[in-house]
């Protein structure tokens, strides 16, 4: 019972941060982009309209409801919190530092893929159960853009396996001491140089990462110039509320997955500076890419929907796969497999 | 025994949940209870200790399977009156397959113990995590039975493709690098128009 009360406590503790980086990703983005297009962004509500985050969400809670006549009742509400709460459990096998991890299985990096993967339920459910054409093509473009580049990320985790020989998320941070995956120079015995094996799997999964979250410019799940809203066109206060959370959400734990399985998650850049506790140099890393996912919204326009699906099939699909190939027979033939 | 008790959680919920997939009036509350019913079976996996199947169960089957035919249930427009009007008919057939399945779940009940015997010829080897003990024995012991479910999956897929594929004449192709090496100067022409003359070729030379 005490243990139930404890697991609970250290839950809070975990999802507390989690929201509040939820808020503050909104600041930072609508100021980024602000920064990037020449203008000020929300500067009036508090200190460098740093409450402004507090002021949208009580104005968007005291909105009312509205629930469409010809609404699955069940789904539509079930829609929206079932994405909040996939986006907040994956939360629950991050390691924050070496010791500080709520659940250190052994299948982790599994886990956190079963949860992203889950993550398109919220989606085609809500755009089914509202009952309307928009919403209807949205969660059906979004349900195939996410289960296509789920494919390449499956494909680059396993890479990175490769190169561990463990499922532990804990076990593929310290795999990274000798140095980060993303610019790590694999060198067999006897090589002069190294090769960055990894790099390029960095760059597929990044911008996997980008559609697997309907960010721009893969964005057409919600593509307002022609699908008004997409998949949450009419969900409005609290229901809405928790979409936009859930993405967000979304958005920070696809940048932890990136720094852990390539930027070192909670490992300083270097041993000079190992005195600053891991978690911050954690925190900072998500911080850093998701600066990349703001600038990307900032720099890039829309991709077409045919685009889209042929970059995901006919070019990441296929580099992945074969690299999985490149990465396990320079594991096996020149480098031996990983302890 | 908080085992026990989450294990008769997830046991009762699935069951009721299979019993719903084809009690449900509405095929996609359909589809939605065979996705609960997944998810309580990972649930047994992981009690189970299988927790390498649990999150494969569920990455498989809920995140890839079941949304592609969630996919093509939604996009079906069933008529319930039609669906309903074979059930007498069908009736026998089903209960004889249903019947069948049965008797083989009470056969394997019986002979439990000597299924165990059997499960004992591979032993586990304590010390490595499942992963690693699925690894060892998939890609030594069943090598082939492996490689020939791939090439089942193979066929299917091909057969899939073959059976759709036509060709209807007038497709229009994208050709990417074409689009992509497009030059301004070969879409783009600025003319200056001089004020109340206009130009000749009304701009589509």
């Amino acid at each position: 019972m005490v243990q139930i009360v404890v697991y609970a406590l250290l839950a809070v503790a975990i999802i507390i941060p989690v929201l509040v980086g939820v808020a503050y990703l909104t600041y930072a983005e609508r100021r980024v982009l602000a920064a990037m297009q020449m203008r000020k962004g929300p500067n009036v509500v508090g200190p460098f309209g740093l409450l402004q985050p507090i002021a949208d969400g009580v104005k968007l809670l005291g909105k009312e409801t509205i629930i469409p006549a010809g609404a699955d009742m069940v789904l539509f509400i079930g829609a929206p919190i079932l994405t909040f709460f996939l986006a907040l459990s994956a939360w629950a096998v991050i390691p924050f530092d070496a010791k500080l991890v709520l659940a250190d299985i052994n299948v982790g990096i599994l886990y956190l893929f079963a949860i992203s993967s889950l993550g398109v339920y919220g989606i085609i459910i809500a755009g089914w159960a509202s009952n309307s054409k928009y919403s209807f093509l949205g969660s059906l473009r979004s349900a195939a853009q996410m289960v296509s580049y789920e494919v390449s990320i499956g494909l680059v985790m396993i890479t990175v396996l490769l190169c561990v020989g463990s499922l532990n998320l804990g076990k593929i941070i310290e795999a990274q001491r000798e140095g980060w995956f993303v610019f790590r120079l694999f060198a067999p015995d006897g090589w002069a140089v190294g090769v960055p094996l990894l790099f390029p799997m960095a760059v597929v999964f990044f911008i996997s990462a980008l559609a697997e979250t309907n960010r721009h410019p893969f964005d057409l799940p919600e593509g307002e110039s022609e699908l008004v809203g997409g998949f949450n066109t009419e969900y409005s206060s609290m229901s809405f509320a928790l979409f936009f959370l859930g993405e967000y959400a979304n958005m920070i734990l696809l940048s932890a997955m990136t720094s852990i399985l390539f930027l070192g998650g909670w490992l300083p850049p270097h041993d000079s500076v190992a005195f600053v506790p891991g978690f911050i140099w954690f925190a900072l890393k998500i911080a850093a890419v998701l600066f990349v996912f703001l600038w990307v919204r900032a720099a890039l326009p829309r991709y077409r929907y045919d685009q889209l699906m042929r970059i995901g099939w006919k070019f990441f699909l296929p580099v992945s796969l074969v690299w999985v190939v490149v990465v396990a027979a320079w594991q096996l033939f020149l480098m031996g497999p990983p302890a | 025994m908080p085992a026990t008790l989450i294990f008769y959680l997830f046991a009762t919920v699935l069951i009721l949940a299979a019993l719903m997939v084809i009690s449900a009036r509405n095929p996609v509350h359909a589809v939605l209870f065979l996705i609960l019913c997944f998810f309580n079976a990972a649930g047994l996996f992981v009690l189970q200790g299988a927790e390498f199947l649990a999150m494969l169960l569920v990455i498989v089957y809920v995140g890839a399977v079941a949304v592609l035919f969630l996919f093509v249930v939604m996009m079906l427009d069933i008529d319930f009156k039609q669906l309903r009007q074979g059930f007498v008919r069908y009736l026998p057939l089903g209960a004889l397959v249903g019947a069948v399945l049965l008797i083989e779940i009470g056969m394997m009940a019986v002979h439990w113990p000597t299924m165990a015997g059997a499960a004992a010829q591979t032993p586990a080897p304590a010390a490595l995590g499942n992963a690693e003990a699925i690894g060892a024995v998939l890609y030594t012991k069943y090598w082939l039975p492996f490689q020939v479910a791939g090439l089942v999956l193979l066929v299917a897929m091909v057969g899939a493709i073959c059976l759709t594929l036509r060709d209807r004449g007038q497709v229009v192709r994208q050709n990417v690098s074409v689009q992509m090496n497009r030059k301004r100067s070969d879409v783009i022409e600025i003319k200056k128009v001089p004020t109340g003359q206009g130009i000749s070729d009304g701009g589509m030379a």
